[in-house]
């Protein structure tokens, strides 16, 4: 069993660094249980396989926290168990096989094989961190409106809820090819911002805006049920979506530096 | 110029059951149409009205500014010949002799251009399109791949052939199964008589 230090240093890479970086020293105790929260939630530490010759973990899929069929009738149960258990593992599966390589590649010291591994960690490392964000923002119990600090930073930055989900649909609707739509928090405004990243490129690496609710619309999180009117998908998208986890990464993106 | 919608050359239902008839609805009347709707639309005032599609599609690429009209006469490109490319009982190793030999020469023979076609597609990330295509200033037969409604084109190589990527052009039929749908394409659906043709013209 890995110790909450090795699990944490493990996935410190990876974390948004909303989570990462507390200033207070006595925060020090919060940031290792919110770590290990991140961690284990998102699954993007994994603690099933480790390789004993390198203290690393294999990422794995996390569980969906309801039933595929539990969106419906805004997502179709048969999207949800081909996007969790087809592409999101596939991410997943693939991260793996580009991270092994990766490590062979630092230790035989090969400059230019860590460089052309870069395009499939981000592609698959970035679909599992998105997808791993995706399933935690969407909820049965969804929908409705933001409350408490949410909210209130929704009307100071945007006007409204209604003016929010405007900007956020049309940026999002108007992704090229594959990509997601992101409600994000700007660490250095200090506000509110809508943003697009394309393929399964992660905001926060990207742009250095921490994700807060994300709307994927690649082709496949949508087509079997909206085919091509993709706006009827990110209209729908709101009835299912997680206020109250999107107000929690909120809280912890004001909290970081 | 205004863009216009080519009609499909076979039936819906022709392609099937590798491309059913539902998918080339929807890919056809449906998303093939709004990138022509979206291009007409964005092209006014750009000063490209006049051009013919591959001008104007070439002019685009090469402004940055003009990216969202890129993307619309690039697709509408990619998808009036795509649906050429594509015929009922097509597919296989049917090219005629030249073609043949030029694949042979260049690719490595049928086997390795289906190997190289299918890992193409594959490996575009996201959204995208493989191709046979022919490097204008060598002459030589190549397998690309590109993003989006990228084509061979806008980088000086012909298209002779390609393969939509997006997921709406397999999704109905073959779900995440990508690599199933590119199978299905070179073994069964490819008009060579079309390649055939784009490759006469383009020697």
């Amino acid at each position: 069993m890995l110790s909450q230090r090795t699990v944490a240093r493990a996935w410190s890479s990876f974390l948004p660094s909303s989570a990462k970086s507390y200033t207070s020293a006595g925060d020090k105790g919060d940031r290792e249980a919110l770590t290990m929260k991140y961690a284990v939630r998102e699954g993007v530490a994994g603690t099933s396989a480790t390789s004993s010759v390198q203290n690393r973990t294999k990422h794995t899929l996390p569980d969906l926290p309801y039933d595929y069929n539990a969106l419906e009738p805004t997502i179709s149960a048969e999207i949800m168990q081909l996007h969790h258990s087809k592409h999101h593992q596939a991410y997943v599966t693939n991260y793996n096989v580009a991270e092994e390589k990766l490590h062979e590649a630092v230790n035989r010291g090969c400059v230019r094989s860590i460089i052309s591994l870069q395009g499939a960690l981000r592609f698959n490392g970035g679909g599992h961190i998105n997808h791993s964000i995706f399933w935690q923002n969407l909820s049965p119990n969804g929908g409705g409106e933001p409350t408490g600090d949410l909210k209130s930073q929704i009307e100071k930055d945007f006007g409204s809820f209604e003016a929010m989900k405007a900007k956020l649909s049309a940026s999002t609707v108007a992704v090229q090819g594959s990509g997601w739509g992101w409600l994000a928090w700007n660490k250095e405004t200090m506000r509110l911002q809508i943003a697009t990243c394309p393929n399964q490129d992660p905001l926060e690496p990207t742009t250095g805006l921490v994700p807060l609710f994300g709307i994927d619309v690649w082709e496949h999180a949508y087509y079997l049920q909206y085919k091509n009117v993709r706006a009827d998908y990110v209209n729908a998208i709101y009835n299912v979506a997680n206020w109250s986890d999107v107000g929690e990464r909120l809280e912890v993106a004001k909290k970081s530096v | 110029m205004t863009f216009t919608l080519p009609e499909l050359p076979y039936g819906y239902d022709a392609l099937g059951p590798y491309m059913s008839a539902e998918t080339l609805e929807f890919h056809h009347d449906k998303h093939h149409l709004a990138y022509i709707d979206k291009g007409n639309e964005l092209i006014v005032g750009t000063g490209l009205e006049d051009m013919s599609l591959i001008d104007a599609m070439v002019a685009a690429h090469k402004d940055p500014a003009k990216a969202g009209l890129f993307n619309q006469l690039g697709q509408h490109y990619n998808h009036t010949h795509f649906w050429n490319w594509m015929a009922p009982n097509g597919g296989g190793k049917k090219m005629d002799g030249a073609l043949e030999k030029k694949i042979t020469e260049d690719i490595g023979g049928y086997d390795a251009f289906k190997a190289k076609f299918i890992e193409a597609g594959m490996t575009q990330f996201g959204s995208g399109w493989c191709w046979l295509a022919m490097d204008n200033a060598t002459g030589k037969l190549e397998i690309v791949k590109t993003p989006n409604g990228e084509n061979t084109v806008v980088f000086g190589k012909t298209a002779l052939l390609g393969c939509d990527v997006w997921e709406h052009s397999y999704y109905i039929d073959y779900r995440n199964a990508r690599p199933k749908y590119l199978e299905a394409f070179v073994d069964n659906l490819i008009n060579w008589d079309y390649v055939a043709e784009l490759f006469e013209e383009a020697k």
